[in-house]
């Protein structure tokens, strides 16, 4: 593991990987969306209004994703204190807050037409709202700190102790009546859904998953430069403070 | 293949389907220009940083472990 928490060993893997997730990214949401806008079926008792169907899910699946993701870069953070880990954890904040957003808002656009209402508070929406605010709140406590490592080792603890809802959002479907339908993809006994719709679904699936692997090279490397930034300016300020 | 206005229209549900897409690439593309623009900004200051760290040192190199910051001129 301790392999992959050199920085240099980071930027070399990530200019590798970075023209893939792309490329994969912009073919799979290019396809996806052509195959779930026109080329795939309205659905028999939904309409077109299933549509939206293509965009909310894999957002809600990456809201959780990111999450988990999230909360294990934050545990080796704190448990093997890997510099990499705190950054890698950090540039992937803004993406899961991003689906999470979306997530609730194509929700609220598809349960308009469908359940006849915006919102409920209900355990599924709420929950996903919860995972809203723990992403703000993360972002928001790991930048509130002047000394950069403190601001991490505080929204690390958030991450661990936020990770109780990912569970809750899973199965609140089953343990209390919403109005939500339960799962009908990650079920046991495969997925209760039509090809034509499972293919839209799982393309987007995997464009979304490719975007946030670009993003977090991106990211990564923005907190690398401005890490190595601080530490030239703090060198710096000593070698001034010294020369006085 | 359909029409556009069928398209536009998407059975009466037009109004749900199209804001939730747009939202949805606006959202994606606002976090990938946000990135972008993040990563290029901190790498060309981390370069011009490390260009004048080295610029410093070929002008003057520090006489046992001491580091310059800029020449006198």
């Amino acid at each position: 593991m301790h392999r992959f928490a050199n920085p240099a060993r980071f930027l070399r893997l990530a200019k590798v990987i970075l023209p893939y997730s792309s490329g994969i990214a912009a073919l799979s949401l290019a396809a996806g969306l052509w195959f779930a806008l026109a080329a795939s079926p309205a659905d028999y008792q939904q309409g077109d209004s299933v549509r939206i169907m293509y965009v909310h899910v894999p957002a809600a699946w990456m809201g959780m994703f990111c999450y988990v993701a999230m909360a294990v870069f934050s545990a080796m953070a704190l448990i093997w204190k890997h510099p990499l880990a705190d950054l890698l954890a950090k540039a992937t904040a803004p993406v899961g807050a991003a689906f999470t957003f979306l997530c609730l808002v194509t929700g609220s656009l598809w349960g308009k037409p469908m359940w006849g209402t915006w919102w409920a508070w209900d355990a599924r929406l709420t929950s996903m709202l919860i995972l809203l605010f723990l992403y703000l709140g993360y972002m928001a406590i790991n930048n509130a700190f002047d000394d950069p490592e403190r601001g991490q080792k505080a929204a690390a603890i958030l991450a661990l102790v936020g990770a109780v809802n990912i569970p809750v959002i899973k199965w609140s479907v089953d343990w209390w009546n919403t109005l939500h339908q339960p799962a009908s993809v990650i079920k046991m006994g495969g997925p209760a859904i039509d090809p034509t719709m499972l293919v839209p679904l799982l393309l987007m699936a995997l464009g979304f998953k490719a975007y946030w692997i670009s993003i977090l090279i991106l990211r990564g490397r923005a907190e690398i430069a401005a890490q190595k930034i601080r530490i030239i300016r703090m060198a710096q300020i000593h070698a001034a403070s010294r020369g006085e | 293949m359909e029409s556009v206005s069928t398209l536009v229209q998407m059975g009466g549900y037009g109004g749900y389907v199209w804001p939730a897409y747009a939202i949805s690439v606006v959202v994606l593309a606002l976090v990938l220009v946000a990135s972008l623009q993040g990563a290029r900004k901190t790498e060309a200051e981390l370069e011009q940083l490390q260009a004048i760290r080295r610029a410093n040192r070929a002008a003057a190199p520090p006489p046992q472990g001491a580091v310059v910051l800029e020449s006198k001129e």
